[in-house]
């Protein structure tokens, strides 16, 4: 039994005022647990749209959602999704810690215990140290690397990701990538990942799934057959990477 | 107050100057009954009975100011994070706000005056209306303008309504409630002053209106230099303690976030 | 929500209000000595008008706000575009105005009666000491904002002090004198309420109170309902003629 199910995912907007745009058009993939998979698409294609209906924060228009057979109608308890406006999705009231001790109190965690936990995942994304700061003291690589350690501490059974190293300049955004990929074999969560970046999907994901904009739609499924674990400089050397990127490329500017 | 003030040699020169021109004009032009010379003022500040009697009339207006402000803000803090949540409660209450908000607070007193009579209930009745509005509206933007992927993030880990309210939407909003809070300091220290002018028979506002009609000005400056000093204390403080709730928001202000 | 159907629930919620109080007053619910019903209010509302009682009150106030108000603008207006520029200007008058500033106008209204007696003239001082802090300070504040830049292409061209500071500088600050007026505004018809109300013998707010000191209720309620009308007035016209010489800045 897949642990993700997208079924026949619709979504449109508008119909009262005038005539409705399709947003997405019947979307359909699964992921299993453990795994980590990518979707990727041009800019506007609705890739937010589509994981704000897995999150259970947008109803969808037609077709299910699932997360472990159970169909979502609303937040998912075993899911969380980390948002692509980071700096304003963490909570600017409470230091950096707080941030991540958020994600423990969400699930009924506190103490000590839960103080020990938050820190030690401070660790895992590089940011001891910077326990008593407040977000908007960090930079913008750094305010993402909380949003992360803040959902990781939540313990999900499915982790999703909007555009998670978008607004962070090249070089940290590999160091990221790596450290990503470092804790999702750490803690065995499933990732489903949303990215505009081709070569980052490809480096990250199991499987990537590519969509085509206005309206969305899934156009490809490439499995990505590269060794873990996986070398910025090796891996992407690889003459399998090169082909993946190709074909991708290729099946997004037909489709577009 | 910036800091630099702490040295105004200038500044202080210029006060102290213009004290002693008071002190020295109204002693030799004789203008002792509008006019009383600073001095004069002082002296019936700390003169035993004087300085009792307007002690006493001090802690009437702060009990006052007290009870109108802090029920203000439970009443208006209360309604506006409602009506800012709520998108349909704003709209039925929003057109008789903006009929009610036009005429000014005081206009109430005289209707208090006649269903509560002359008392302490009217003058905190007087003061919760007229305070609550700044509180109100400041609420109501604030709760209305917290960002959705703030209350998005906290649905996302699971929390329900009642949680977000309070862990997410209540932070998020505190600054502006704070700002409300903060405007109407002043207000209600007006209103209970006034309220103690038109139809009291005690505290600070009666007071300096009772030693005016008593041709006693020294004593009507002395209670007015008081009914200043509260107000300055008072708004320290709330800033203080602003200051400590909201630490989170000091550095951000300097860098010029916010 | 769409704006139809929320203007209709603020009507539909406003309606019921006003048939509530009608129906309450009249069944005796609420002593109608105290809540008369809302008919009876607005009929006394009309014929107040209609007398020339209401528009009579409401002039005689606003030529006191009018003159403190215009008095201030004049007086403090310029004062603060000399203490936004002037550092030295600022840091003389500076401790004088933060020792002035926390006094809550109404206590004033005594001291002004002292030189005054209750006639025009205490109000229009009252008005005048009440207007001075908002007016100042937010003109401060906007002459010191001002983008030295502006002042620099003032300067590159040639223009003389005065000139700079009609042509630029008040220009440039416009919007910030333009908040302090709007605050003085309300505040001015707060003070000439409550100065009405501690000592005189005409003024709508003399009116308000003295008809609950007679106990002519429905009267009463029509001089607050003239005072709320004037107050959103007064309002729309300074938020019209902001616009027009703030060209929607």
């Amino acid at each position: 039994m897949p642990l993700l199910e997208v079924d026949a995912l619709c979504k449109s907007y508008g119909g009262s005022n005038g005539p409705a745009t399709l947003a997405i058009e019947n979307i359909s993939f699964q992921v299993e647990r453990g795994e980590f998979v990518a979707l990727v698409g041009p800019s506007g294609c609705g890739k937010t749209t589509l994981l704000m209906c897995i999150a259970g924060l947008t109803a969808p228009s037609a077709g299910r959602v699932a997360v472990k057979a159970k169909t979502v109608d609303r937040p998912p308890p075993d899911l969380v999704l980390v948002f692509q406006e980071y700096n304003r999705s963490l909570f600017a009231w409470r230091t950096v810690l707080g941030n991540v001790l958020f994600g423990l109190e969400a699930k009924g965690r506190s103490g000590k215990a839960a103080e020990e936990r938050a820190r030690r995942l401070l660790g895992l994304v590089g940011l001891e140290g910077f326990e008593r700061h407040y977000p908007w003291q960090l930079s913008g690589g750094m305010q993402q690397r909380v949003a992360i350690a803040r959902a990781l501490a939540y313990e999900p059974e499915v982790l999703l990701m909007d555009e998670p190293f978008g607004s962070v300049d090249a070089m940290t955004r590999l160091e990221l990538e790596d450290a990503l990929l470092a804790l999702w074999k750490d803690l065995g969560t499933t990732i489903l990942l949303v990215t505009h970046d081709i070569e980052e999907a490809i480096y990250l994901s199991d499987r990537v799934h590519v969509l085509a904009r206005r309206p969305s739609r899934l156009v490809e499924t490439v499995q990505v057959p590269l060794a873990r674990p996986r070398n910025q400089l090796a891996t992407r050397a690889e003459p399998t990477f090169m082909e993946l990127r190709n074909e991708i490329y290729r099946r997004i500017a037909n489709a577009v | 107050m910036p800091f630099k003030c702490r040295f105004n040699i200038a500044g202080l020169a210029l006060f102290a100057a213009l004290l002693l021109l008071w002190e020295f004009y109204s002693r030799t032009a004789g203008l002792e009954t509008y006019l009383p010379p600073p001095s004069a003022a002082l002296k019936a500040l700390f003169e035993p009975p004087m300085a009792r009697a307007l002690f006493g009339h001090l802690l009437e207006t702060l009990g006052r100011f007290v009870g109108g402000y802090f029920l203000a803000a439970a009443l208006a803090v209360g309604l506006g994070v409602v009506l800012g949540y709520s998108r349909v409660a704003y709209s039925f209450a929003e057109v008789i706000i903006e009929l009610l908000r036009p005429m000014p607070s005081v206009a109430i007193i005289p209707v208090a005056i006649l269903c509560l009579g002359i008392g302490d209930a009217m003058m905190i009745a007087v003061t919760v209306y007229a305070a609550a509005w700044p509180i109100l509206l400041n609420t109501i933007d604030g709760v209305r303008n917290i960002d959705r992927t703030l209350l998005d993030t906290g649905r996302t880990f699971g929390l329900g309504r009642w949680r977000i309210l309070r862990e997410v939407a209540l932070p998020a909003a505190a600054p502006y409630i704070a700002t409300g809070l903060r405007v109407s300091l002043p207000i209600a220290l007006i209103l209970v002053t006034t309220s103690e002018m038109v139809a009291g028979a005690d505290g600070l506002g009666y007071f300096i209106l009772d030693e005016e009609r008593s041709m006693r000005p020294a004593n009507m400056y002395a209670g007015i230099a008081i009914v200043a000093l509260l107000g300055y204390a008072l708004n320290r403080l709330f800033l203080v303690l602003e200051g400590r709730a909201l630490a989170w928001r000091s550095g951000m202000r300097i860098r010029g976030e916010m | 929500m769409k704006g139809g159907a929320s203007q209709m629930n603020g009507v539909i919620a406003l309606l019921a209000v006003m048939a509530a109080w009608e129906i309450v007053a009249r069944i005796g619910l609420l002593n109608p000595l105290l809540f008369p019903p809302l008919s009876r209010i607005l009929g006394s509302f009309f014929s107040l008008i209609a007398s020339g009682e209401i528009p009579g009150q409401i002039a005689s106030s606003m030529e006191r706000a009018a003159s403190g108000y215009f008095l201030a603008a004049a007086v403090f207006i310029p004062l603060g575009v000399a203490m936004g520029l002037f550092e030295r200007v600022y840091r003389a008058l500076e401790i004088a105005i933060e020792t002035l500033r926390p006094i809550p106008p109404p206590v004033v209204i005594p001291v002004a009666m002292l030189f005054f007696g209750i006639g025009d003239g205490m109000k229009i001082f009252v008005i005048f000491f009440s207007c001075a802090w908002p007016i100042l300070l937010n003109t401060i504040d906007g002459v010191r904002n001002i983008d030295h830049l502006l002042v620099d292409t003032a300067r590159t061209f040639g223009l003389k002090r005065g000139q700079t500071i009609l042509k630029v500088v008040l220009p440039a600050a416009a919007p910030q004198i333009m908040t302090g007026l709007r605050i003085s505004l309300s505040i001015t018809l707060i003070l000439v309420v409550i100065s009405e109300m501690v000592g005189s013998s005409d003024g709508i707010g003399y009116f308000i109170l003295n008809t609950q000191r007679r106990l002519k209720i429905d009267q009463m309620y029509a001089g607050m309902l003239a005072l709320a009308l004037l107050g959103y007035t007064l309002n729309q016209a300074f938020l019209f003629l902001s616009r027009r010489l703030l060209h929607g800045r």
